[in-house]
């Protein structure tokens, strides 16, 4: 299972609103995504625990979670993944006893 | 594959095509043949990773100018079946002293058959480290950065 931030496109979007807080428009004429996946995307972020919005004007303005703990179950399981593969990688090679 | 546990935990677990008291012994004594040595918050390079093999012990990075860091406390050494070490690290990447604000990560390994074992990696109450979210975005974007694990996760 692939995480909130595995996708490619959602991680950008995610490190644009670590940057700066911005609403779906600006994040569309940014980057190379179209308004409704940019909106699919967040919704996935915010799901993921990852983003919040707010009101402002007609807009919902986007920004980074502060609370932040999704952030830290994110990043973690991620730094866990990479980690364990590493080690699978050492355990199955020949141990120089074997060799 | 990962499973979410509950809010403030994640798991995950892998095979791998060893025998379940060599998974456990490179998990623990040959933990540096595996950690990837761009993840230390000594100043200097990582020289050398040691794991003591006992409850009371730590994991300890070695750097090559000689230094030292703790970073892990041993709270539980079963082998070959179970592992439990704390995380004494702090969202701003510094050595956390309290135990009360630092989180633990438990490894069990089940063997499926004499030559395959299931890991299952478990790093709980993550929500003990407090606020802090500004200094891992930081660290997001340099050092341990999201794109490598990201590059895994896609492989």
């Amino acid at each position: 299972m692939l995480t909130a931030l595995a996708d490619p496109t959602r991680r950008a979007i995610f490190e644009r609103l670590a940057e700066s807080p911005s609403a779906v428009g600006e994040l569309a004429r940014e980057l190379p995504v179209s308004r409704p996946a940019v909106s699919q995307h967040l919704k996935v972020l915010k799901e993921a625990g990852l983003v919040v919005d707010r009101p402002a004007g007609t807009r919902r303005v986007y920004s980074v979670d502060p609370a932040g703990i999704g952030t830290i179950r994110d990043y973690f399981e991620q730094f866990w993944q990479q980690a364990l593969v590493r080690f699978r990688i050492a355990a199955t090679q020949p141990t120089q006893e074997e060799e | 594959m990962t499973t979410q546990v509950d809010a403030t935990s994640v798991a995950t677990a892998i095979d791998v095509e060893a025998p379940v008291e060599h998974a456990f012994r490179v998990f623990t004594d040959g933990i540096g043949s595996w950690w990837n040595p761009s993840h230390h918050i000594l100043e200097a390079e990582l020289a050398e990773m040691v794991f003591e093999p006992y409850v009371g012990g730590h994991i300890i990075d070695r750097g090559t100018d000689g230094s030292e860091c703790r970073w892990a406390r041993v709270l539980a050494y079963d082998p070959p079946r179970l592992v439990c070490f704390s995380w004494d690290i702090s969202l701003s990447w510094q050595l956390e002293t309290d135990p009360a604000k630092t989180s633990e990560i438990e490894v069990t390994f089940t063997p499926d058959g004499p030559s395959r074992t299931r890991v299952v990696l478990t790093h709980r109450n993550l929500d003990r480290h407090g606020d802090g979210w500004e200094s891992m975005r930081d660290a997001v974007k340099e050092g341990w950065s999201l794109d490598a694990f990201a590059a895994v996760a896609a492989a």
